[in-house]
């Protein structure tokens, strides 16, 4: 086990640094905070944030639709929440690719008021929330299924209005599972590149993104490029890890 | 789980009688029920209509033509033999993992648990990046294995490496769950009746946890079947010798084929459809425990 461990995964690791290391500190300064690397980070944490928020609201939403009613279909929608899971990035980006072209059947309406989705960086969120949309869903899920109802009738029954039991009530033990599930969600869309590179037009300084940036780098066999960015997306990646730990120890107060 | 419409409302109704608890009853559930719906249809099920829509509005005809060509049938050749090798070892190394991990605390525990979930944190574009740099031409071994003429990168075996790498983690993290949850009472149970170590495994833990087991395999091969970035970055996407079918969706998509793209997006589709329902399944025997984020 430990041998495929580090066949696998400290020997690429270790590569990776080595190769870092190799290039000097003022070369990889340089090649990080040159302004097209600059670019790509503003693109991909900026709409992976955003996308990130919108599915933790919309995720929340669903996850209590699916708790609390009951409804026709309701089996299927809550297996299909998992379709970005099991559907490869690349069938994710070719569809909605086309589906929010400007003749797709979702782009075509929003043509005429001169908003382009597809091969901008709105249809890199859409492809962003497409993919981080589960993670939110089955965080929030097992946490409100687990939530008892008493204490929500006791604020209701002592006068609580609706707005004042969701806030004060629902949303405090559910938000360090909604945190992780946004932070879950942000870190996958910042590493995304199968349905990113497919639905945007890879524009430098428009809809460019830090993954496909190390993609050219790697197809022109600049190594060095390669390696510093991914070296920036591998931080990022870890201090998400950190506080992602961070969040559950602290989210553990309301077991 | 309580699955009924009703909020509690009756019991503002006793605070407040002149509050009409029907009304509120009713229309809240519909509505949010509605966005829910609306979104989820925006966002994943109008694209996933979208394949199948795309793959035969023109009838079963250029389907099936597309199903015929030399490079989309070696397309599938590449993705099934990259599965059959990466999902059998993951599954070893995540059954091994799970066993050294669940019921036994060591220390770096806590530590072996973050890094085996690594692959999840890591874009597939850099993990693809990495190998290069152990077995590409400029990497770790590129000379070594460059005088021995044995090609890694740009070849069947980068990709086998990627595919394993970016699906390594499902294994154990579905079956370490289902052994905290078995505890270790029936093994050490058989190990009293004198059932050796490999008796105990076979005969004791994989029955119990073989639906978990059956749940991280399907997602394993899912993940395997459906990698694009670490497998784009270490093939070089030669059509014919290292595409993949996801690699040919988005030449084909490149090459403005739609047909042939929609085509070969369509098997894809199938398979995340046929692992939603069989996970959907494996949930049932499993009592549902199994539903966590990965």
């Amino acid at each position: 086990m430990l041998g495929y461990l580090t066949l696998m995964l400290f020997m690429p690791t270790a590569a990776m640094f080595t190769k870092s290391l190799t290039i000097g500190p003022a070369e990889f300064w340089r090649i990080a905070t040159s302004p097209i690397a600059l670019s790509t980070y503003d693109v991909t944490f900026t709409t992976s944030l955003i996308a990130a928020l919108i599915d933790g609201l919309f995720g929340v939403l669903i996850a209590w639709v699916l708790v609390r009613y009951t409804f026709p279909l309701k089996r299927f929608i809550d297996a299909s929440i998992d379709l970005p899971f099991a559907l490869p990035t690349a069938v994710a980006g070719l569809t909605l690719a086309t589906v929010y072209s400007e003749n797709g059947w979702i782009g075509s309406l929003f043509a005429p008021f001169g908003i382009k989705i597809a091969f901008t960086r709105l249809g890199v969120g859409i492809a962003m929330m497409f993919i981080s949309l589960p993670f939110v869903v089955r965080t929030v899920q097992p946490v409100l299924m687990q939530m008892e109802r008493e204490t929500e009738e006791a604020a209701w029954s002592l006068g609580a209005s609706s707005w004042q039991t969701f806030w004060r009530v629902l949303l405090p033990p559910l938000f360090p599972a909604i945190l992780t599930g946004v932070a879950l969600g942000f870190s996958r869309a910042v590493g995304e590149f199968g349905s990113t590179v497919i639905i945007s037009s890879n524009t430098p300084f428009r809809d460019l993104i830090a993954p496909v940036l190390i993609f050219q780098r790697l197809e022109q066999y600049d190594y060095a490029g390669a390696t510093v960015i991914s070296m920036v997306l591998i931080m990022i990646s870890l201090v998400m890890l950190l506080v992602i730990n961070f969040i559950q120890e602290w989210g553990k107060q309301y077991d | 789980m309580t699955n009924n419409l009703v909020e509690p409302s009756w019991q503002t109704s006793e605070l407040s009688p002149q509050s009409k608890p029907h009304r509120r009853l009713n229309w809240i559930p519909i509505v949010l029920i509605g966005i829910a719906i609306l979104f989820l249809a925006l966002v994943l099920y109008i694209p996933a209509a979208n394949v199948f829509y795309q793959a035969f509005h023109n009838g079963w005809g250029p389907f099936l033509k597309n199903l015929s060509e030399p490079y989309f049938q070696d397309a599938v050749r590449v993705t099934l033999v990259l599965a059959a090798i990466a999902v059998p070892i993951n599954t070893i190394f995540g059954l091994c993992t799970a066993w050294a991990v669940a019921n036994k605390r060591f220390p770096g525990r806590t530590l072996l648990l973050s890094i085996v979930d690594l692959p999840f944190a890591i874009s597939p574009v850099v993990a693809g990046l990495m190998i290069m740099l152990v077995y590409g031409r400029q990497g770790w071994f590129g000379e070594w294995l460059i005088e021995r003429d044995i090609r890694i990168v740009f070849a069947l075996p980068a990709m086998v490496l990627a595919t394993a790498f970016v699906s390594m983690p499902f294994v154990a993290r579905e079956v370490i769950p289902v052994l905290e949850e078995e505890g270790t009472d029936q093994e050490e149970a058989a190990y009293t009746l004198g059932a050796n170590p490999w008796q105990t495994f076979w005969r004791v833990t994989v029955p119990s946890i073989r639906w978990g087991l059956l749940y991280g395999v399907l997602l394993t091969n899912a993940r395997a079947m459906g990698e694009f970035g670490a497998v784009a970055v270490v093939s070089g996407n030669i059509a014919g010798l290292t595409q993949s079918l996801p690699l040919f969706v988005e030449e084909a998509y490149k090459n403005y084929d739609t047909e042939a793209a929609y085509s070969a997006a369509v098997l894809l589709a199938l398979l995340a459809i046929v692992t939603l329902v069989l996970k959907e399944i494996l949930e049932h025997k499993t009592g549902g425990h199994t539903r966590k984020t990965h």
